[in-house]
């Protein structure tokens, strides 16, 4: 396949993963924006005025980063995983399979979507914030290159669930019972300082922790977590997730009989 | 003429155990119109699947076009198109929009994928309801709707796994048109159907499998040719009674009802004989058919030697 067909072919799969979440925005865009205002409202305004300060910030400027973060990997997650495992269920995706369209280019169309929807929730959050607070980013670089590569990672999860996922019930395992409570675990509500000594242990192997950490730094320029480990880590998870879904996708796994 | 399609001992053993294919040979030559007839389970899908690349073949090779579809993976896929036996298209995406993706699947560039949509659109009687979410279409129009989307990037070799099945009979006609109509310019078409008038129809060579094993592989005439005999049903112009027609000399002929007899013509007969028979007992015969489709008579005898 010559690479200006790849081209026209990844952009195909972009364009209808985009258009699919655009076309179901109630399902997909409205759900965490009003779920997301919801927390900027109750903790961040009404709660968040009695705690004070928390790492030298308020507490509303202080959740913000997180809540950001919260959004993006929900929604790049959910994206992928109910996207593809509803095409294997419909078994439309034999639509992609019998073409020419290399494992690759698949698997980054895919997540190119997760990561567009991720993003643009992020986007909504982001100006929802304005509401509340105002957001001055510390550092843009930091704060676009682990949003994009967060994004990148949980597309790249997502569609590991959703190669193995056998129903609906397995798409819904991983996000309620592992990806909820690390996110929730992660640090988006509070500093790692609070915890006692063992709660710190479990928080420095939880990956969510690295990544809402240097979100933060990013925007705020303050983070419980060490840069450039947790910059290392996002770049490794994006690879060692990228190769998984790769070698599943020659395989056949889930896919081919 | 070279070969479309070239299978060598296919095999193929899925997880549970079950022995779908063993050891198939089957060549198909371009331009062909090939039927594969077999039961349900005989075998015929897991080799579509294995063409497609949907199923691993556990044993054996596929070649299309004189390229292993296992090697020449990207190759191979732009030289066919494959109509699956169940609607497989997401049911919320609109009718251009199935046909447009698909397009771009192939590398097709928009304006040529927009030109391809409507011009396989507007033949299979799509264009109307371009705009329209595909799950509103009727069960013909979806299986229209494939065949569509298989042809958009025009492949040599065109694959339908029972493209007629639920369509009503005009429908099926239409689509038999059409279906010669592309084979007629020059596109290789392999179908499986259960419908064996279709075959008897539209197909230049046939195969039949069962329980994963091709039991007969030739020219669809040469296997007409192999029928015994046929029965034949004529339809009288004046009633006659039973008792009437015991008065005759009509040896073979059995008595129906009052306006119908049937005779069994074997194959080295003619049907001369039987009108001479006819004319000689003052007997007027309005029209004469074959009781059932040969096609079928021999598609049963052969699957009944297979099992013996």
């Amino acid at each position: 396949m010559l690479n200006s067909h790849k081209y026209i072919a990844f952009e195909t799969i972009l364009i209808k993963e985009v258009r699919r979440f655009m076309r179901i925005w109630v399902q997909t865009l409205v759900p965490p924006a009003i779920t997301i205002g919801l927390y900027f409202l109750i903790f961040g305004n009404l709660i968040g005025n009695r705690i004070g300060s928390m790492s030298g910030f308020s507490y509303m400027d202080f959740i913000v980063p997180g809540l950001i973060m919260m959004a993006v990997i929900q929604n790049a997650y959910a994206n992928v995983v109910s996207s593809f495992f509803s095409q294997k269920f419909q078994r439309s995706i034999e639509e992609l399979l019998v073409s020419p369209v290399p494992n690759y280019i698949i698997l980054a169309g895919f997540v190119a979507g997760g990561v567009a929807r991720g993003l643009a929730v992020g986007v909504i959050v982001v100006l929802m914030s304005f509401v509340f607070t105002d957001l001055n980013i510390h550092h843009w670089g930091i704060t676009l290159f682990v949003v994009l590569m967060t994004a990148v990672v949980f597309s790249l999860a997502g569609f590991l669930n959703a190669l193995f996922a056998n129903s609906f019930d397995d798409i819904s395992i991983i996000p309620t019972f592992i990806l909820t409570p690390l996110i929730y675990l992660g640090g988006v509500f509070y500093s790692v300082d609070l915890l006692p000594e063992f709660g710190r242990m479990v928080s420095a192997i939880n990956p969510l922790f690295y990544m809402v950490n240097t979100f933060r730094y990013g925007i705020l320029g303050a983070s419980d977590a060490n840069i450039y480990t947790s910059l290392m880590m996002l770049v490794v998870f994006v690879f060692v997730l990228g190769a998984a879904c790769l070698i599943l996708l020659r395989r056949g796994t889930g896919l081919r009989h | 003429m070279s070969s479309a399609i070239s299978i060598t001992n296919l095999q193929k053993t899925y997880a549970n155990g079950h022995q779908a294919l063993r050891g198939v040979d089957l060549e198909v030559q371009e331009r062909d119109f090939f039927a594969l007839l077999g039961p349900n389970g005989a075998g015929k899908s897991t080799i579509i699947g294995i063409i497609s690349t949907l199923v691993r073949p556990t044993g054996g090779g596929v070649a299309v076009y004189g390229r292993d579809v296992a090697t020449h993976v990207y190759e191979t896929k732009l030289d066919f198109g494959v109509v699956p036996q169940e609607v497989n298209f997401n049911p919320f995406e609109k009718v251009a929009d199935i046909v447009m993706t698909q397009a771009g699947y192939y590398g097709l560039p928009r304006a040529l994928a927009r030109e391809r949509t409507e011009k396989y659109l507007r033949k299979l009687g799509l264009w109307d309801k371009r705009d329209v979410r595909s799950r509103t279409l009727s069960g013909g129009m979806k299986r229209r709707l494939m065949i569509a989307r298989a042809l958009v990037h025009e492949p040599r070799l065109l694959i339908l796994d029972e493209p007629t099945a639920g369509v009503d009979i005009e429908l099926r006609r239409s689509m038999w048109d059409f279906l010669q109509e592309i084979n007629n310019n020059g596109t290789t078409i392999i179908l499986t159907t259960h419908y064996l008038e279709e075959a008897e129809h539209l197909c230049r060579n046939i195969a039949i499998i069962d329980q994963g094993r091709i039991i007969e592989n030739c020219s669809m005439k040469s296997l007409l040719n192999k029928l015994d005999s046929q029965t034949l049903v004529c339809d009288l112009r004046h009633e006659m009674s039973s008792e009437v027609f015991a008065q005759h000399t009509l040896p073979g002929f059995r008595h129906v009802d009052s306006h119908t007899l049937e005779v069994d013509l074997g194959r080295d007969h003619d049907v001369n004989e039987v009108f001479a028979l006819l004319s000689q007992a003052n007997i007027h015969v309005k029209g004469m058919r074959n009781k059932s489709n040969r096609l079928e008579q021999l598609f049963l005898s052969r699957l009944k030697n297979s099992t013996v």
